[in-house]
């Protein structure tokens, strides 16, 4: 069911046949092949894990607000172990997965205009494969949790005596793999399931996103992969390539995990961008600007993002003429992502903006995504990163990018595509409220990290001088109120379930094909071929007051085609 | 998409999918498979210096190329295949060459010798080993 | 913008693009239903298949970067331990796996020209080679393993067993083996220079474990070939261990060793793999699965296998056939 009939309000209890609705029961969740149950099914994990990284993360927070020991109990050893779990379950369990296997599993069929995705056992595969990994997880906990930094560095990774490295390795290897097979998925249904019309450059930006992320995840995954069984191996039977008193090289290691996690910074970015170019367009009901530009750029970052991994490793021992090269690709991919972020100010610009909850993470996207993108260039350049290296300038850095951007893009689309999904309309005036303590309580929190790096205080340690408290403890308010802010997005959302008004096909006035089904969309996402257009233009479309949403409007259809935009 | 060869087409079904590659080629590039494994063997034993690894991976590039264009189709498929399979070798290469150039910086100053312990072992049992060159690193 | 604004009925009649579809759906059961005919299904498979073929490339990737680091940082190192490697061997298994991989590609053609029994043969017999590989494969670890040419430091472990009643029983008396290093260097312990005087008896009945399967037996020869000085009874090609009396070996010899057993034992691994997927292959063939429509799993499983051979025709002269 695809038509949007101005004339006839839309009534989920009228036509039961959504894809929530389709099938009951536990198995029917457990083996579905449907990309939406799927997506959500990875939304649900990922957001749990995301609780459980982030109580790691107040954990941290809380024992650093003196020096020494804070809280009873947590000793030096314990706190690493906290800092490393926080670290893994954000980056393995929850940021990468988050808006490609997630959102992505649910938008991007439909956005497309296909059924599925191209191989849905795999794709049902890769989710368990996702559970396989967190199991892992668990098990090195209970096997005595580790402590190496979510980075597994050599040769403390092979030397540690906590009990859990090993499995927690195998863990991170199979999600890997989760990664590769959802990486492929999408990377064939972009090429083989879009329909008649829709061409490569009728695509919306999301779908470029996420196919540029998709490159990475199937070219850089692998080696991360084959990197953590060396480590396996170098632990288990010492092989000693890794191990410079057997002749072996450590910065071998750092080469290779940064081959796979330079990029995997993109696997984590490039979908955030990719939302945040429905958000901005979409939201401010205006033809979203250089919209070529946007997409390439996407392109452009992924191959870039395979060129400028040593800028980790400026102080690792990495010789000074590829220090000099990395540091110099490095600053181009300013150019890229500074293209983005003119052509989303640019749509801005005299756009009719509705101040709606995912605006308002589109715009803080845009501010922390400037700071995060900003300090990197700090961070690339040789002689400040010598200063700055292994300080929490580098800590504050990639939360600006990691959490600040990425993770904000993923609430902001999940706020974005929420009545899609699951067919009820949040509280905006919630929604909104949560959106800016979240931005006050990030900026609090790691805005003050800036100034403890630049001032020396070193990265993942336990204890500090007195003199660096105060920061200390700005810094951990700040991640209370942060904190209290995603509860109110948890309580937001959740209640939406129950209380929420039910949702119009498009809400927001967005002009891609998920708008064109119901929401929540049926089970085959749409029954009859949708027809394409330019998804980014908002012309056609006028607010309904009976539904309260946009329907397309014949007569401004009509007129819209006599003066095409192009 | 699916040609077969004028050889092949008239007296087989025509297929609905993919290409029907004719059976000679398939046995000659078996055979020249073959043929090249013992030249690259014969090459080992002929001193031509630093050549003798050149020589080595030019063959096995010729092979590979047999293997991925014949056995694999690649020669009547989609292009974009073969630019996934070439585009993941030359990240390889990439990262290869990356490394390569890093270790070639600071070879000289590191790793030279056996471990310190290995070298006592081995100065215990074997007497006439050589002893090893260890330096250790100095930036 | 999208101008499906009218009725149910406008929409249906704007189905027409997906009648041809459902004619084939019901013309062929294996066709699902995201896919509109066999071809784009096949080739949908095709490019997935070619992507995950792209990911083991890079995963071997890692691998080839680790022996080209470790290579140009220890060049003699692997010319001097690529000696230990039976070229023989090495060769014989290429053979094995160029065939495999022409029958194969055999297996793949009398699919799609509907020669179910043929297909299944060729499917056999590429089992078969991959069973050939891994024997010979194991013959060739067990033997290293047995000389103690391995990985990290039991590289420089001298064996226990080999030495002789008396020295066994020295072993036995000698204090519990702590470190590797320490044990070694125990003046208790059996040195290998004791080793190389252990009578001649001793020495022959060795002599057929050595001269099994190639393995060492066969270096020598290579050895003597290459006007290496190595005497009739030179025991650094006949004994156990006996790599750490040969004053020639560089520093790091274990290293060849590591990326060795690291390289070789995953694409074993991927051999194995292999063959639990032509087994599969074997058994839905045998089923009659399989028709010149239908064959993507033949074809996707042939590239895998083929890719297998393709890193083994890499691995064999970086390792066996250093000059
Ligand atoms: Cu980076």
């Amino acid at each position: 069911m695809t038509t949007i009939d101005a004339s006839r309000p839309i009534d989920l209890a009228s036509r039961p046949d959504n894809y929530l609705t389709h099938t009951r029961g536990f198995l029917s969740w457990a083996l579905t092949l449907d990309h939406k149950r799927i997506g959500v099914m990875y939304m649900a994990a990922v957001l749990v894990s995301f609780f459980v990284g982030g109580v790691f993360a107040l954990l941290v927070r809380t024992e650093l607000l003196t020096p020494g020991q804070t809280i009873p109990g947590v000793t030096a050893d314990v706190y690493n172990q906290f800092f490393t779990l926080h670290g893994a379950i954000m980056v393995f369990l929850v940021i990468i997965p988050s808006i490609p296997a997630a959102l992505g599993n649910f938008v991007l069929p439909i956005m497309l205009g296909a059924k599925d995705v191209a191989f849905p056992r795999l794709n049902l595969g890769s989710f368990y494969l996702w559970l396989a990994g967190a199991a892992f997880t668990l098990v090195s906990l209970a096997m005595g949790g580790f402590d190496t930094g979510w980075t597994f560095y050599t040769p403390y990774s092979t030397t540690t005596t906590t009990g859990g490295v090993i499995p927690v390795l195998f863990g991170v290897f199979i999600l890997g793999f989760s990664s590769i097979f959802t990486g492929m998925n999408f990377v064939v249904t972009v090429h083989k399931l879009r329909p008649p019309g829709m061409t490569w450059f009728r695509m919306p930006l999301f779908l470029w996103a996420i196919y540029a992320t998709a490159i990475i995840q199937v070219l850089a995954t692998p080696v991360l992969a084959i990197t953590l069984m060396l480590v396996v191996i170098e632990r288990t039977i010492n092989i000693g390539i890794f191990d410079p008193s057997m002749g072996g090289d450590p910065v071998l290691f750092q080469h290779f995990f940064w081959f796979y996690s330079h990029p995997a910074v993109y696997i984590m970015i490039l979908p955030a961008m990719g939302i945040i170019s429905e958000l901005i367009s979409v939201h401010a009901h205006r033809h979203i600007f250089g919209y070529k530009f946007i997409a390439l750029s996407s392109i452009a970052i992924a191959i870039f993002s395979f060129l400028v991994w040593g800028h980790h490793m400026f102080t690792s021992g990495q010789s000074p003429l590829m220090n000099t090269l990395f540091s110099l690709i490095s600053f181009s991919v300013a150019i890229p992502s500074a293209v983005k972020v003119f052509n989303w100010l640019t749509t801005l610009y005299k756009g009719n903006i509705s101040l709606t909850t995912p605006m308002w993470y589109a715009l803080s996207f845009m501010v922390l995504f400037t700071i995060g993108g900003l300090t990197g260039i700090h961070l690339a350049t040789l002689n400040t990163d010598v200063h700055l290296h292994d300080t929490y300038f580098v800590v504050a850095h990639f939360h600006y990018v990691m959490m600040g951007s990425a993770l904000i893009g993923m609430i902001g689309g999940l706020h974005h595509w929420w009545p899609k999904m699951t067919g009820k309309m949040y509280s905006e005036k919630l929604g909104t409220a949560a959106c800016i303590i979240i931005f006050i309580g990030f900026n609090v929190t790691f805005f003050t990290q800036f100034y403890l790096g630049a001032k020396g205080m070193p990265r993942r340690y336990y204890d500090y001088l007195p003199e660096y408290q105060t920061y200390h403890v700005i810094s951990t308010i700040g991640s209370y109120i942060m904190a209290s802010g995603f509860f109110l997005t948890a309580y937001c959302l959740l209640s939406s379930l129950y209380s929420g008004r039910k949702a119009a096909a498009n809400p927001w006035g967005g002009g891609s094909l998920e708008w064109q089904c119901t929401s929540p969309p049926p089970h085959d996402n749409f029954a009859v071929q949708p027809s394409v257009g330019d998804c980014y233009d908002f012309r056609a479309l006028r607010w309904d007051e009976t539904t309260q949403g946009y329907v397309n409007d014949p007569a401004l259809a009509a007129e819209a085609a006599r003066n095409p935009l192009h | 998409m699916a040609h077969g060869t004028a050889h092949d087409s008239k007296h087989e079904p025509h297929p609905l999918v993919g290409h029907l590659v004719p059976m000679w080629i398939l046995f000659a590039v078996g055979g020249a498979l073959l043929v090249l494994t013992a030249i690259t063997v014969a090459v080992r034993y002929i001193d031509v210096g630093e050549f003798n690894m050149v020589i080595a991976l030019g063959v096995a590039v010729i092979k590979a190329t047999l293997v991925a264009l014949f056995f694999m189709h690649l020669k009547w498929d989609r292009p974009f295949n073969l630019l996934t399979f070439v585009g993941s070798m030359v990240f390889v290469i990439l990262m290869m060459a990356f490394c390569m150039m890093d270790t070639a910086q600071y070879r000289p100053t590191q790793f030279v010798g056996n471990p310190p312990e290995v070298e006592a072992t081995l100065q215990a049992n074997a007497p006439g080993a050589p002893v090893a060159r260890y330096t250790p690193y100095s930036p | 913008m999208s101008t499906l604004h009218t009725s149910q009925a406008t929409a249906h009649e704007a189905h027409g693009h997906d009648a041809h579809g459902h004619g084939d759906h019901a013309k062929y059961p294996f066709l699902q239903h995201h896919f509109d005919t066999p071809a784009h299904q096949f080739d949908s498979a095709k490019l997935g298949m070619w992507l995950f073929l792209a990911t083991e490339v890079l995963f071997f990737g890692g691998l080839f970067v680790a022996y080209a680091v470790l290579r140009s940082r220890f060049p003699e190192v692997f010319s001097y331990a690529s000696h230990y490697l039976d070229t023989l061997m090495g060769g014989v298994n290429t053979c094995v796996l160029i065939l495999s991989s022409l029958t194969m590609a055999l297996a793949v053609r009398f699919a799609q020209t509907n020669r179910t029994k043929a297909m299944v043969w060729c499917l056999v017999l590429t089992f078969m080679g991959a069973v050939g590989f891994m024997v010979i494969k194991y013959f060739e670890y067990s033997h290293k393993i047995h000389e103690h040419l391995v990985w990290g430091k039991s590289f420089y472990v001298p064996p226990p067993d080999q030495a002789g009643a008396e020295e066994a029983k020295v072993i036995s008396t000698a204090p519990a083996p702590a470190p590797v290093a320490l044990t070694v260097a125990n003046p208790a312990a059996p040195s290998v220079a004791s080793l190389v005087s252990t009578p001649p008896v001793e020495a022959s009945a060795i002599k057929p474990a050595a001269a099994a399967p190639g393995g060492l037996a066969s270096v020598r020869e290579q050895a003597t070939a290459e006007g290496l000085p190595v005497a009739d009874n030179d025991p650094a090609f006949a004994h156990p261990s006996m790599h750490l009396a040969d004053p020639k070996m560089p520093a790091n010899t274990h290293l060849f060793f590591a990326i060795y057993y690291c390289m070789t034992g995953l694409h074993g691994i991927h051999v194995l793999a292999g063959m639990v997927m032509l087994a599969w292959l074997i058994w839905r063939g045998a089923r009659g699965d399989f028709n010149s429509n239908y064959f993507t799993p033949v074809d996707v499983g042939g590239l895998y296998w083929h890719i297998v051979d393709l890193v083994w025709i890499f691995l064999f002269p970086l390792f066996y056939l250093i000059h």
